[in-house]
């Protein structure tokens, strides 16, 4: 098992050591990933329901009111 | 619904838009790379011959590079739920989260082991395995669009769910009614094969490049080989699962439907319109009936065959879902929202009296059943608003499937001349294999623009108006992040391209 195991490790290893253009993919995929939730999700994409309410309860609330509000916009 | 900002629906509309849009550019060359590499790697164990693994490893170097770039761009689309599109996403309860839940499991169980198996196994383990990882990569990725257009399928058809009007949520009933719905199946199909569509053209553009340049002529040849024929079949099947799509959208969209075809007013035995160009200063609807188009070009009959399967059948228009049409059974929109008004009002009434007269809360969830297939009308007041942008779902409409019999030419050419061996020679076609590339692009993401703005104003067909699925946010923020997301993306896809047109143009000449 532990050679199975260590044999899967090397593999990968291995894999990532003899990239070429690989290398640049990657460093892109964690620039983009840095990006993603490191900024975007952090700074910009907060869950509009679960950081104003406490429970499911309170989400669903608030989304019954929504729901059932007059209609009263342009449409 | 209280009065929303129209600018904060607008900017997230087109957030999402931009988001999806530039996710689509990665996913369908992702798709058919996928098996168009799988095909290549079978040839060269079947046949030994190195020259396919040469070729099998420079198309798995450009599929590696465009999955690199795009990979987790989609996961903006799902920041998004939760942030711009809260009510949406509530309401939706766990119709998204199963088949969400299941992709990203078996997307992550298929990316880290038979990927790194395609790209390190090379050498490493059998030939077979080895083939087996490439197809099974190709297979899951596949699967994993599976259940992203089973989500997206439910929202243009919403089947197997029951709403609770305690939680506000809708509740899956029957997991197999989501998954096998009409809707579900035409909208798989039709989407990975257009997709296996646009990589056969990617392959036969680039292959076309080298022949031209005169470089890794056999490389190149091969390649067409495999990309026309793989393409040919798939156009055909995508032409068909199109026109079976078309039948779908004419069943459950069906004003979509009258837009996709520009129909304002229903006939018998109606015509298709095969090229057409509105009237811009057409008069609106309700005051009389509008000369809807300067010039066109139609096919007697055509609509209602491809709509009902018989020629002589009567095609329902706009105007007839506005102000309904009683010999056909068609309920008017007029009627739908005062419909949907009962509905939103017994499920107020509901939660006021639940708990405190069960008399009056259980009257009032009988009206709010009876009504809620027409639910979403409610937050209307004119009907008209009901409509969705006529030209740009027609004009969308029509650039998808001209371009369709322009591809399937395209490979009947590129077939015939790859058997002769006389593609080299033929250097017209080189030129419209390699300009056909984007056109590729330009098809499929016409293909979603008919799919999204066609079913506008839902996000969840007749029950919930994109303005109600909105949350109640800055819309400063959502343009911010409308512009950073241009830039980031707009990154990411010059990126793409400079590396896969350094990987193109450095490939050196190989045997044969």
């Amino acid at each position: 098992m532990t050679n199975l195991l260590r044999r899967v490790f090397s593999f990968y290893i291995d894999g990532f050591r003899n990239m070429t253009v690989g290398k640049r993919l990657w460093i892109i995929i964690f620039i983009k990933l840095f990006i993603m939730f490191a900024i975007f999700k952090v700074f910009f994409f907060h869950d509009f329901l679960k950081t104003r309410f406490h429970n499911d309860h309170q989400r669903s609330e608030y989304v019954l009111e929504q729901l059932t509000k007059t209609p009263n916009h342009k449409n | 619904m209280e009065i929303l900002n129209t600018a904060l629906v607008d900017w997230s509309r087109a957030q999402f838009a931009l988001t999806a849009m530039f996710h689509w550019l990665f996913v369908p060359l992702t798709l058919g790379t996928s098996f168009i590499i799988a095909i290549m790697e079978t040839i060269y164990v079947k046949t030994g011959k190195d020259i396919w693994k040469r070729i099998t490893k420079f198309w798995m170097t450009l599929f590696a590079i465009n999955f690199a770039i795009g990979v987790a761009t989609g996961i903006i689309l799902e920041f998004e739920f939760g942030t711009n599109w809260s009510n949406y996403s509530w309401f939706v309860g766990d119709i998204f989260g199963a088949p969400l839940a299941v992709e990203g499991i078996m997307a992550f169980f298929m990316e880290a082991t038979f990927f790194a198996v395609m790209f390190f196994g090379w050498n490493k383990v059998s030939k077979k395995f080895h083939l087996i990882s490439t197809w099974m990569v190709a297979i899951g990725s596949n699967l994993s669009a599976l259940w992203i257009l089973v989500a997206n399928a439910w929202m243009q058809n919403p089947v197997g769910m029951q709403f609770n009007p305690v939680t506000a949520r809708n509740e899956m009933v029957n997991f197999w009614e989501v998954l096998f719905s009409p809707t579900a199946i035409n909208k798989f199909l039709h989407t990975v094969t257009s997709s296996y569509v646009l990589s056969a053209i990617f392959v036969l553009g680039v292959s076309a490049w080298f022949l031209l340049k005169k470089r890794n002529i056999a490389l190149a040849k091969r390649s067409m080989v495999v990309s026309s024929t793989f393409g040919l079949v798939m156009i055909i099947v995508t032409i068909f699962n199109g026109d079976e799509s078309a039948r779908e959208v004419y069943r459950t969209q069906p004003m979509k439907f009258a837009s996709l075809e520009g129909l304002y007013y229903g006939a018998k035995a109606a015509p298709l319109i095969t090229f057409g160009i509105f009237d811009t200063h057409r008069p609106t609807m309700e005051n009389q009936e509008p000369k809807v188009f300067t010039n066109k070009f139609e096919v007697p009959k055509l609509l209602s065959l491809m709509a009902t399967l018989n020629p002589n059948s009567y095609i329902p228009g706009i105007n007839d879902y506005i102000k309904g049409n009683e010999h056909y059974g068609i309920v008017s929109y007029f009627d739908r929202i005062k419909m949907g008004k009962k509905a939103i009002g017994a499920l107020k009434e509901y939660q006021q009296e639940r708990g405190k007269n069960d008399s009056i809360a259980n009257t009032a969830l009988t009206t709010f059943h009876k009504n809620y297939k027409y639910f979403g009308y409610g937050y209307f007041n004119d009907p008209y608003n009901l409509i969705p942008n006529v030209p740009l779902v027609f004009y969308s409409f029509h650039t998808m499937v001209g371009l369709g019999f322009w591809f399937l030419i395209l490979f009947i050419f590129g077939l015939t001349y790859a058997l002769k061996d006389k593609i080299q020679t033929k250097r017209w076609f080189l030129y419209a294999a390699l300009w056909t590339i984007p056109l590729a692009w330009l098809a499929s993401e016409a293909g979603w623009i008919v799919n999204e703005m066609g079913r506008q104003p839902w996000v969840i067909q007749d029950l919930m108006p994109t303005t109600t699925a909105i949350s109640n946010i800055n819309t400063t923020s959502v343009m911010i992040t409308f512009f950073l997301f241009a830039v980031t993306f707009t990154i990411l896809l010059i990126a793409e391209i400079r590396i896969m047109l350094n990987q193109i143009k450095q490939l050196k000449d190989g045997g044969n």
